[in-house]
């Protein structure tokens, strides 16, 4: 009845709204078409919105410049920034160059009656110039972004310390390489128990077949005691799938060289990013159900996280934690490593705290991860 | 050829199931423009969401039910409107809508033709496109929630229900309505493309045609060649969906379990989506640019400046774009090598788009500026196309792109270049064409009103959103309110999500206006805004077959405005050239 009502009360109001809105045109008399009066007014807001739009421009300079990121963390970061600062002062000079110069021109050239417009089709000279500038100045861009870029994808690495940055919904792990600096295999099959990052090696393949074992041999008493047919069906199921799962184990297992298998016994996994300032890591990212991104905005750095594959990437922090502190003149600052694809309804809250110490602080820290050291696990 | 007006008509084939471009091309218009309510609303929804994390507030309880329980929106149906917003702003709104109802307008009126090359499958293209929407708007009903991995729908979060709730039933319909779209945008493309190849008039070279038709010959013939790319995207996506197959995953375990896929690839998807994605967004982009063009000129009273040039950057701009799709992909893992090649064409781009603003520009110097709504908003889409593709130098270099990928930044930069570019471009057609259309003009003052209240709106929803990128904020983001470092960003998001509300107040403007005009509106002269252009040489009145004579043979260029030695400052495309006039272009 109600919602009769509403449609009713909303009908009658078109309708009026239609009425005043013919009566107001018969009485202003405006003609419904395009006069130099309109052309004025509009050719006058055109050059009004042009500035405004400059003056909202630096406004919003003026007030949210120093909300946006400012002092890069890493080696590679003023080299990016100084590629960023040199672009967008070449697209504000264009900006502040094109849009006055269109608004303006607007404003200018407004109709009148007893104007004409000049008869201009082309200009070869002219063309040629406005497509060869561009060119030249794009020329000199792109060869200017990819020496950047190849400085920042072809670091020597080899002395950089290896780090798994392992993503799942909706958290990040982190694995140290250990004092060998070599990461254990891993692999999805083996997540399990306490190894939450299927890192392979001797002990965690024992765990967990003995888990396995255990699973089966509570199933065959459970089969034994079961009556009905049904259920027995499901717990032989069950019971297929878990020797299945036990077999793949082994293949890993055996299929794994025998370095590998050591170089996992020292790997450690922690749920906080700690580095060492000044020191050069190698980020290897792994995902074990769909794509993550892996985004440190402080240290200029982001790479996708894809199951099924392994990606990378390499910098250098240079200011820690506490010195940002007191950069920033804020005591509640810390790095984070934000998620930055969209991965599922927590996507907006996955993060990782880092922090950025000296190697003495780091060296600390890393004594007192022990326990979730691969071989202790 | 009186032959086509004397068929009977009943109110099915004359309304519903019309061969007739004309009926077509209003069916897309209006089919679009529900569609384009939709997303806004959504829009308007989710920026409320942003703007008061966590707070209660009915609107959102109002309309979203029970996916925002006392008011507050859930990150699921957060994700589901972003993502549904997205798909229909960019497929049904500025594709079918926007291609469907100028291309069907324009193509057959201004090339010389009684109809499109087959009526019958341009109205199949209609109703496929109708399908689509209706499916799409079904998958908002389901119980596990419309689809939610983003637009991009990139695997595994689109392929594995366990990982979000819209990648169960709400994804299936989602890829189902694709796939219609799809075939309804390849029968409409053929049929554009074979239209302009072989039904001209007599004296309509192609270097007479208008840049409307180029601008969507050039369009279709790019849907023509990416769409089934995103085809087969998507069907491979459903076989990994329904059928077990691993084109895209591998080694994944969700909730305890590994699935039983292995040795796919996730990214394979990427490079097939945006083999269609990036393409896409000139699909959207140069009808626009094309309705424009035409707009300006003749508002300008004056030629476009660099005919020859324009078509040309049609063309580079569309060449190029096959080549670029992997600055969507940069931080993917994809080889650094790839990367850089992919820096240099779509750096390349820049130089045709750059040449387009240039010859706009050069269009309106000197004329005598006619400010109709669709002139302003004419200029307001060369504004936009200035400032939007700017910053596309930033993110499609990739070192820079390393900094914002993903986040408010390229929200900003793409709604500001192909959002609202596109839009302007296609409110500037509506006006510009709604006299041919309906017979009727619209009215002038609230088409100020409307113009004035979106440009406005329109900069202040979007261009405080590369400050919120240069913070760092992720797009896709539920809620800032996670991350300490956002917490000053609130008063930005707040200006934000008032613009975006008050925008899409001001559209109610543009819709009393449209539909009040359509029954009550001025009666349009044959050729309201002295235009040289073929559509308007035909009467008022709906005819099939356009004329009700001959059609008119074409003698010169549609761009002979204020031609020093002629009467009027417009000489249609009919009248032929005078001894010793010569033909510049
Ligand atoms: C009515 C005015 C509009 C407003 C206020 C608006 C606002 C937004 C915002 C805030 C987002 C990002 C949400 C997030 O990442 O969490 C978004 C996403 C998006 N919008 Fe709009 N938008 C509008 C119009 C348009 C138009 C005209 C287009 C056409 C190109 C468009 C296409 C998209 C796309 C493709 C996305 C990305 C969806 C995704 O991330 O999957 N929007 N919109
Ligand atoms: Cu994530
Ligand atoms: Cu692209």
């Amino acid at each position: 009845m109600i919602k009769v009502l509403i449609v009713l009360v909303a009908i009658v109001f078109v309708a009026q709204v239609v009425r005043i809105f013919e009566l107001s045109n018969l009485i202003t008399k405006t003609k419904n078409e395009v006069s130099d009066r309109s052309n004025h007014i509009n050719g006058v807001l055109l050059l009004l919105s042009g500035i405004g739009l400059l003056a909202f421009f630096f406004w919003q300079r003026a007030e949210w410049m120093d909300e946006t990121l400012q002092v890069a963390a890493s080696e590679h970061g003023p080299i990016i920034d100084n590629l960023w600062d040199t672009t967008m002062g070449l697209i504000i000079v264009v900006f502040l160059i094109l849009t006055p110069m269109l608004f303006g021109i607007a404003f200018f050239y407004r109709g009148k009656e007893d104007k004409k417009a000049s008869y201009i089709t082309h200009n070869n000279k002219l063309e040629f110039f406005w497509t060869a500038i561009p060119a030249v100045v794009l020329m000199a861009l792109i060869s200017y972004g990819l020496v950047v870029w190849g400085k920042i994808v072809n670091q020597d690495i080899s002395d950089a310390m290896v780090i798994e940055i392992y993503a799942k919904q909706f958290s990040w792990t982190a694995r140290y390489a250990g004092d060998d600096n070599k990461l254990g295999r891993a692999d999805v099959r083996f997540v399990g128990g306490k190894n939450e990052l299927g890192v392979i090696s001797q002990k965690t393949k024992e765990n967990q077949i003995s888990a396995i074992e255990k699973k089966i041999i509570n199933l065959n008493l459970d089969l034994k005691s079961s009556e009905n047919p049904a259920e027995k069906k499901l717990i032989t199921k069950k019971i297929d799938k878990l020797e299945k799962q036990k077999k793949t184990l082994i293949t890993y297992f055996i299929t794994t060289p025998m370095d590998k298998l050591l170089s996992a016994e020292d790997d450690v996994v922690t749920k906080e990013l700690h580095l060492p300032v000044g020191k050069k890591v190698l980020f290897k990212f792994r995902s074990q159900d769909v794509i993550h991104s892996a985004y440190l905005p402080h240290f200029r750095v982001q790479m996708n996280c894809v199951p099924g594959t392994t990606t990378q990437f390499a910098f250098t922090p240079t200011i820690t934690t506490v010195d940002m502190k007191k950069e920033l003149n804020d005591e509640s600052f810390e790095y984070v490593m934000l998620c930055n694809k969209i991965c599922g309804n927590a996507h907006y809250n996955m993060q990782m705290k880092v922090i950025v110490e000296t190697e003495e602080e780091y060296n600390a820290w890393m004594e007192t991860q022990n326990n979730t050291r691969i071989s202790n696990l | 050829m009186s032959e086509h007006g004397h068929h009977k008509e009943n109110f099915f084939s004359k309304y519903v199931f019309s061969l007739d471009h004309k009926m077509i091309s209003k069916q897309f218009l209006i089919t679009g423009m529900v569609m384009g309510v939709i997303a806004m609303v959504m829009s308007a929804l989710f920026r409320i969401q942003l703007a008061n994390p966590g707070e209660s507030n009915s609107i959102l309880s109002t309309f979203l039910g029970r996916w925002a329980e006392g008011g507050v929106m859930s990150p699921d149906i957060y994700l589901s409107l972003v993502t549904i917003h997205g798909t229909i702003m960019v497929f049904f709104v500025l594709t079918g809508g926007l291609s469907g109802t100028f291309a069907n307008l324009l193509l057959p009126f201004q090339v010389g033709a009684r109809d499109m090359a087959s009526g019958f499958l341009n109205m199949l293209s209609y109703w496929f496109f109708f399908a689509s929407c209706v499916v799409m708007i079904i998958s908002l009903f389901v119980q596990s929630g419309p689809a939610s991995a983003g637009w991009t729908i990139y695997p595994p979060l689109s392929a594995v229900p366990e990982t979000i709730s819209g990648s169960g039933l709400g994804m299936t319909l989602w890829l189902v309505s694709m796939t219609l779209f799809i075939v309804s945008s390849l029968l409409g493309g053929l049929n554009y493309i074979v239209t302009v190849l072989n039904l001209r008039t007599t004296g309509m070279s192609m270097t007479r045609l208008p840049l409307t038709v180029w601008a969507l010959l050039v369009t279709a013939i790019l849907g023509v060649l990416s769409f089934p790319v995103l085809l087969s995207a998507a069907l491979l996506l459903i076989f990994d969906r329904s059928f077990g197959t691993s084109f895209y995953l591998s080694d994944i375990l969700v909730q305890g379990e590994v699935l039983s896929h292995a040795g796919g690839n996730p990214i394979l998807f990427q490079h097939l989506f945006w083999f269609l994605g990036h393409p896409e967004v000139y699909i959207v982009l140069l009808p626009a640019l094309g309705l424009t063009s035409e707009i300006i000129a003749t508002n300008s009273r004056k030629p476009i400046f660099g005919y020859r040039a324009m078509i040309g950057s049609i063309l580079a701009i569309a060449f190029l774009s096959f080549i670029v799709w992997g600055h969507h992909m940069f931080i993917t893992g994809m080889n650094p090598f790839l990367g850089s090649v992919f820096v240099f064409t779509t750096l390349l781009i820049a130089i045709p788009s750059a040449i387009k603003v240039f010859n706009y520009i050069a269009t309106l110097w000197r004329g005598n500026l006619q400010f109709t709504p669709a002139m302003l908003f004419s200029i307001g889409l060369v504004s936009t196309f200035i400032t939007g593709g700017l910053t596309g130098l930033i993110l499609g270099d990739s070192a820079l792109d390393i900094n914002v990928h993903d986040t408010y930044f390229v929200v900003a930069h793409f709604h500001i270049v192909m959002g609202l570019s596109a839009i302007f471009g296609m409110l500037a057609g509506v006006y510009h064409w709604f006299p041919r259309m309906y017979g009727r003009l619209m009215n002038l003052k609230l088409g100020y009103i409307h113009f004035w209240g979106t440009f406005i709106c329109a900069y202040g929803t979007f261009f405080p959103m590369h400050f919120l990128g240069m913070a760092g904020l992720p797009r896709r983001y539920y809620s800032n309110s996670a991350f300490p470092m956002f917490d000053n960003l609130v008063d930005i998001n707040e200006i934000v999500s008032f613009f975006a509300i008050a925008g899409a107040l001001i559209q109610v403007v543009f819709f009393f206006n449209f539909f009040y005009s359509i029954f009550r509106g001025t009666p349009s002269p044959q050729n309201p805004w002295k235009s040289n252009t073929l559509e308007w040489t035909a009467p008022v009145e709906r005819i099939h077959g356009n004329w009700s004579g001959e059609i008119p043979a074409v003698h010169r260029w549609a761009y002979d405005y204020s031609k020093p030695g002629m009467d009027d400052d417009f000489v249609p495309q009919t009248v032929p050239l005078k001894k010793g006039e010569e033909e510049h272009h």
